[in-house]
């Protein structure tokens, strides 16, 4: 047989039939379904009163409009949130699928909790209408965002009718600096090859610097292949994989566990196999990102300047830079540093995890958010809220002036809830800058947890080198 | 679905790069469990003059009269990325678009049209360019034609330009296919994949939960 890529292993061991014109039905072994857009999928089955095809596949947990405020309940700040909670409630009962509800322990964002509970498996493909399924791909696994009727589909046939996205090999190559994360990784690759740059592309990371990615970072690292314009991300799976999927609640046990061990040995790169595309980054040159215009491309290091959009050679993104320019209220050639902020968020399935939580808490410790900046963290399951409350990360980010939440998406985004103040500068550990994506003409500004936490304490953009260099 | 066959409309130039699935309708306009009642919270963050109101603000393309009644969307790269939302396709159908031209398009808002009988059309900038420019030269009577049959873009005095499409997306919105009955229809190919399937410890059916 001719060597293949692991995506190539992943589409092609799915393949139920093809249909021509290369498009494939392919097998769906895993639906995820939220209260934003799975509702809407599980009422328009039951308006057509059509089965699902196996409710056990299906899980669906509350994360994107429920509050995160401490007792929380059905209601929401949200205008009409609460219909949407018990749509999905009464929705997910009738369907006979796995519901993690507001109050349980499973509860969490979807990508935070379908790993925690090892629904994610290597070799598997997974779905949910939500663009950041791809951080499920950090687990060897073919996961990608879809719509809600794709979704729909996939309950009543169990496949989906898919044309096959071509390959793309993203090689970070050597070690990562002190002090940069997966989150700087992904985001020097958007900065770099745009937020374009992965369209119609399925990638794989692979390098010396993705194998030494922890698994919480190598979710981090998938989570925003779509913010690159990618069909989905993928890590090949190994030790690490394992070790963190043995023992959780959905993991195959005892006999069918070895089995998998041993089907998840091929679920590699052939040496030889053929990528469509092939990107490498020498992982020394980056150091750590932040975002300065609406875009996830428009991306820069922390300790440079802003770009002139006048130097830029494209006319179409020169335009967009200057848009950006004036949305965001900086100015071309000076530096992000030092600009004061108004917020500060740590949260979303991109940095919530315990790991996340852990590495800003370091920074947070024994320090206080400067005045005036409203600061937020927001642990990414219900599980991680626990386990950090079992080491007292919670004191650290209270002590600190840090609200601590329940987990949910929370103020990632503003669906007509909460949200920070008009024209806010906030800097946050999230996925998406786009225009008032956080908030009315909210200035988004996306970094890892780390600097987040350094600049909610110095009041304004900020390293963690400078937190930890000053007197503070 | 609304089968598509071949348009005759006004277009709007709206050539901007990256246009998002929250800037073609944010999530604060997502108010009910519904398809329906989301063509007013359309590009709502450009359209209107401040966040809850709904006063016109008369800087935005759509809200100029020369773009009255505009069916097709004529835009930048990388249109539709981000949220998987597709209120953003059901807002653009309600307002009233039946055709999207861009040079390339978010992969999930694409596929979001496509069944929802919306026709994503991939051109060439420059192409979309020319268009463009002679579409805002007197936009009610330089309308364009869509053909789908033929796959053919073009108006009386401007080139036609052929665009591609998948066959089976063609076929879907020529004949306003519901997909799920489509698919449903092998049934038999479903359950001998389901059968021939060796992966055992994929089946959560016979999978008991640690407890």
């Amino acid at each position: 047989m001719s060597p293949q890529t692991l995506f190539d292993k992943l589409w092609d061991s799915h393949v139920v039939s093809s249909l021509g014109d290369g498009v494939d039905l392919l097998y769906i072994d895993r639906i995820f379904l939220h209260e934003r857009t799975g509702s809407i999928a599980l009422k328009g089955l039951q308006e057509k009163k059509r089965p699902l095809r196996h409710p056990e596949n299906v899980f669906c947990t509350i994360d994107h409009i429920v509050d995160t405020l401490p007792g929380r309940g059905d209601e929401t700040l949200m205008t009409g949130g609460k219909d949407f909670i018990q749509s999905t409630r009464a929705s997910a009962r009738d369907a006979g699928i796995t519901f993690f509800d507001i109050g349980d322990t499973e509860q969490g964002i979807v990508h935070v909790i379908s790993p925690e509970q090892a629904i994610v498996l290597p070799g598997l493909t997974v779905i949910c209408p939500d663009s950041h399924t791809c951080t499920q791909g950090a687990f060897g696994a073919l996961a990608f965002g879809v719509g809600s009727t794709e979704a729909e589909h996939a309950m009543a046939t169990g496949c989906l009718r898919l044309e096959k996205p071509k390959t793309l090999q993203i090689s970070f190559e050597g070690q990562l600096s002190e002090g940069v994360t997966a989150k700087d990784m992904i985001l020097y690759l958007i900065g770099k090859y745009s937020a374009a740059g992965g369209s119609g592309y399925s990638v794989e990371f692979c390098g010396d610097a993705v194998s030494a990615l922890d698994m919480e970072a190598r979710m981090t690292l998938c989570n925003m292949a779509v913010e690159f314009g990618a069909f989905t991300g993928m890590v090949a799976p190994d030790e690490k994989t394992s070790a963190y999927l043995e023992g959780r609640p959905y993991a195959p046990k005892g006999a069918d566990w070895t089995r998998a061990l041993c089907d998840w040995q091929d679920l590699e790169s052939d040496e030889k196999a053929n990528f469509d595309k092939k990107i490498a980054i020498d992982a020394a040159n980056i150091s750590p990102m932040i975002t300065w215009g609406t875009s996830p491309g428009q991306a820069m290091a922390l300790d440079g300047l802003v770009p002139d959009s006048v130097k830029m050679s494209d006319p179409h993104a020169q335009q967009a830079a200057e848009k950006a320019l004036a949305y965001m209220n900086i100015h071309p050639d000076r530096p992000l540093s030092g600009l004061a902020i108004d917020g500060a968020f740590i949260g979303s399935c991109t940095n919530s995890r315990l790991s996340d939580l852990r590495r800003a808490g370091e920074i947070l410790k024994g320090r206080k958010v400067a005045e005036g900046v409203r600061a937020i963290c927001v642990p990414g399951s219900s599980a991680v809220k626990r386990q950090a409350e079992a080491e007292g990360l919670d004191r650290v980010f209270t002590d600190a002036g840090f609200e601590w939440r329940e987990s949910g998406c929370s103020m990632c985004f503003y669906a007509g809830g909460e949200s920070f103040g008009l024209e806010q500068r906030v800097v946050t550990s999230t996925n998406r800058n786009f225009e008032s994506r956080q908030g009315p003409r909210v200035r988004s500004h996306l970094a890892s947890p780390e600097t987040v936490a350094a600049s909610a304490i110095m009041g304004h953009i900020a390293s963690p080198k400078e937190v930890k260099d000053g007197a503070l | 679905m609304e089968p598509f066959k071949k348009i005759t409309a006004v277009g709007v130039p709206l050539l901007r790069i990256n246009v998002d699935t929250d800037c073609i309708i944010p999530s604060r306009e997502m108010k009910k469990v519904s398809k329906v009642g989301l063509g007013e919270g359309l590009f709502a963050g450009w359209r209107y003059k401040d966040t809850s109101g709904r006063e016109p603000d008369p800087d935005f393309i759509l809200n100029d009269d020369r773009y009255s009644d505009a069916q097709i969307l004529l835009s930048g790269v990388n249109f539709g990325c981000g949220s998987s939302r597709e209120h953003a396709v059901w807002a653009l159908v309600e307002y009233g678009f039946k055709a999207i031209l861009a040079p390339s398009f978010g992969g999930i808002f694409y596929n979001n049209c496509t069944r929802n009988g919306l026709l994503p059309i991939i051109l060439a900038e420059e192409d979309i360019a020319l268009l463009a420019g002679w579409v805002a030269e007197n936009p009610q009577e330089n309308r364009l034609v869509i053909d789908l049959v033929r796959q053919i873009v073009s108006g009386p005095e401007v080139v036609a330009f052929h665009f591609d499409i998948s066959p089976q997306d063609k076929d879907m919105l020529l004949n306003g296919f519901d997909m799920i009955d489509v698919t449903l229809q092998r049934e038999n190919e479903i359950t001998a994949f389901e059968q021939q399937d060796r992966r055992i410890w994929a089946n959560l059916g016979e999978t008991q939960l640690i407890s």
